[in-house]
């Protein structure tokens, strides 16, 4: 299909087709990260802004290498050390980013809908590298990509989304893309991290986790986020490990080819136990390799975005 | 309603496959040396084809790639991403003679580009050019080593080579607007 999109800001508004095409355009790319020479020429001469007004590590080294890998030129621009400190706006920081002749702009911003306020206030393209709660679209396209190498395809199969769904912008992110694909999801948590509305989204909410993870193709277990969290959701993490951690006893109970996923960064003991997270069946390690190949894939399908079609 | 003509038909194109590969083999005699890439995608099939061809001809299997060069366009800016395709190239490139093929020459940017990709896999000892069609038109200073057929074409027309997995209802057609 023809890719004709200049922003990704959301996973809500691709088609399924869209998906897809990211998916196989990433195949290519993986294979350029597994060459001794892992570099090609797609963005010489472009600039690209990685603006992470939220911190991460893990997400902004990912967008990092996979430019680098494209030949595009970086600035790297942390809330500490700028403008925004100082009183500046986004949307100044942004036209100010602009006024440097770049071309693209990845942002991670604790505001939901930040990068759809950039994308309607300047002309470069705009990646969503998770904005608050809302979606974290790469780290679905990740997830897919890595499910649909390990399973061959994703229609049908049976998703579990484990733990704090409520504040988590990768479960949203991943429900409407494995939704969008066929898939059939299930989310379970302690109740008060699972708001019924996400019925609305077309997946099945349960709080038994025996039950959720029983008949399970992937179990996609996603961090407490302690740092958005309220002392109220529930008493402990102690409490949370014993009663929705993913534990050896209860993997036992699961499918024998279910796979095990993790967006990182995983809290041993919590949420997962060690020896799982490093057992034949976690694909963790693998979704990090997948997420630099999605994002050389997305880089350069939006670089395309702004022509009219060329031809041979 | 374009009108369009057919070039070659599957008799003539198996016919071009055939001297090519005995153009090949009598330019390369050092066989062992040798391996083809496709140039994704319609060089790809050619590739294959010329690969039997010249294990026929040498007695031993040819080497065989396939490579995509969207990655190193030229012309990436102002226009659509293209389809990105598989590059699999499955043994080492370096001090070998490759000979990149591709279904039609026009104006060897693509070449180019394959040219460029292929640094990144090693340092052949030479690259040659095979095409079933070179129909004018350079933009750059490339020429081809191995033609099926110099087809004369105005900018507006347009070559398709259409090729079947079973080799039936293969041809070359030239279209005109």
């Amino acid at each position: 299909m023809t890719w004709t999109r200049r922003h990704l800001l959301d996973i809500e508004s691709l088609s399924p087709e869209e998906i897809l095409t990211v998916l196989d355009t990433a195949r290519a790319f993986k294979a350029v990260g597994e060459r001794a020479i892992k570099k090609v020429p797609a963005l010489r001469g472009k600039t690209v802004v990685n603006l992470f007004v939220e911190p991460s590590t893990r997400t902004r080294i990912s967008f990092e290498l996979s430019e680098q890998r494209l030949s595009a030129d970086i600035i790297n621009f942390t809330a500490e050390a700028s403008s925004l400190k100082k009183g500046e706006t986004l949307k100044d920081t942004a036209r100010n980013l602009e006024a440097l002749n770049t071309d693209f702009i990845v942002i991670r911003h604790s505001a939901s809908g930040a990068p759809h306020f950039l994308a309607r206030v300047i002309n470069a393209s705009v990646i969503n590298a998770g904005d608050g709660a809302h979606e974290h679209p790469t780290q679905a396209l990740l997830d897919l990509f890595t499910i649909r190498e390990r399973k061959g395809q994703i229609q049908g199969l049976n998703v579990t989304i484990l733990g704090d769904i409520l504040y988590s912008r990768v479960a949203r992110s991943d429900i409407w893309a494995l939704t969008k694909l066929g898939a059939k999801v299930t989310l379970c948590g302690p109740s008060t991290l699972i708001p019924k509305d996400f019925e609305r989204m077309g997946c099945r909410v349960t709080y038994n986790v025996e039950e959720a993870i029983r008949e399970a193709d992937i179990i996609n277990l996603l961090r407490i986020q302690h740092e958005r969290q309220r002392k109220t959701m529930f008493p402990s993490l102690g409490e949370y490990s014993r009663l929705f951690g993913l534990t050896k006893a209860r993997l036992a109970k699961t499918r024998s080819d279910v796979l095990i996923m993790h967006p990182g960064p995983i809290n041993r003991g919590v949420e997962i136990d060690s020896q799982i997270a490093d057992c034949g069946r976690s694909v963790i390690l693998e979704q990090v390799t997948n997420g630099l190949a999605v994002r050389m894939a997305v880089l350069f399908l939006l670089n395309g975005g702004k022509g009219p079609q060329g031809v041979g | 309603m374009p009108e369009s003509t057919t070039i070659l038909n599957a008799a003539a194109i198996q016919r071009a496959l055939v001297r090519i590969a005995h153009e090949i083999a009598e330019r390369d005699e050092a066989s062992h040396d040798l391996v083809l890439i496709g140039i994704q995608r319609g060089g790809v099939p050619l590739a294959e084809r010329l690969s039997q061809i010249l294990s026929g001809i040498w007695t031993h299997a040819v080497p065989l790639g396939q490579l995509d060069v969207s990655m190193h366009r030229d012309d990436l800016n102002g226009r659509m991403a293209p389809d990105v395709q598989p590059t699999v190239i499955p043994f080492d490139i370096t001090d070998k003679t490759v000979v990149l093929v591709d279904d039609v020459l026009f104006n060897g940017r693509t070449v180019r580009a394959a040219m460029d990709a292929l640094n990144d896999f090693g340092r052949p000892k030479r690259i040659q050019l095979a095409v079933l069609i070179d129909r004018g038109h350079r933009e750059l200073p490339i020429k081809a080593d191995f033609v099926g057929k110099n087809l004369p074409t105005s900018h507006f027309e347009s070559v398709r080579v259409i090729l079947n997995e079973a080799g039936r209802g293969d041809e070359v057609v030239l279209e005109k607007p």
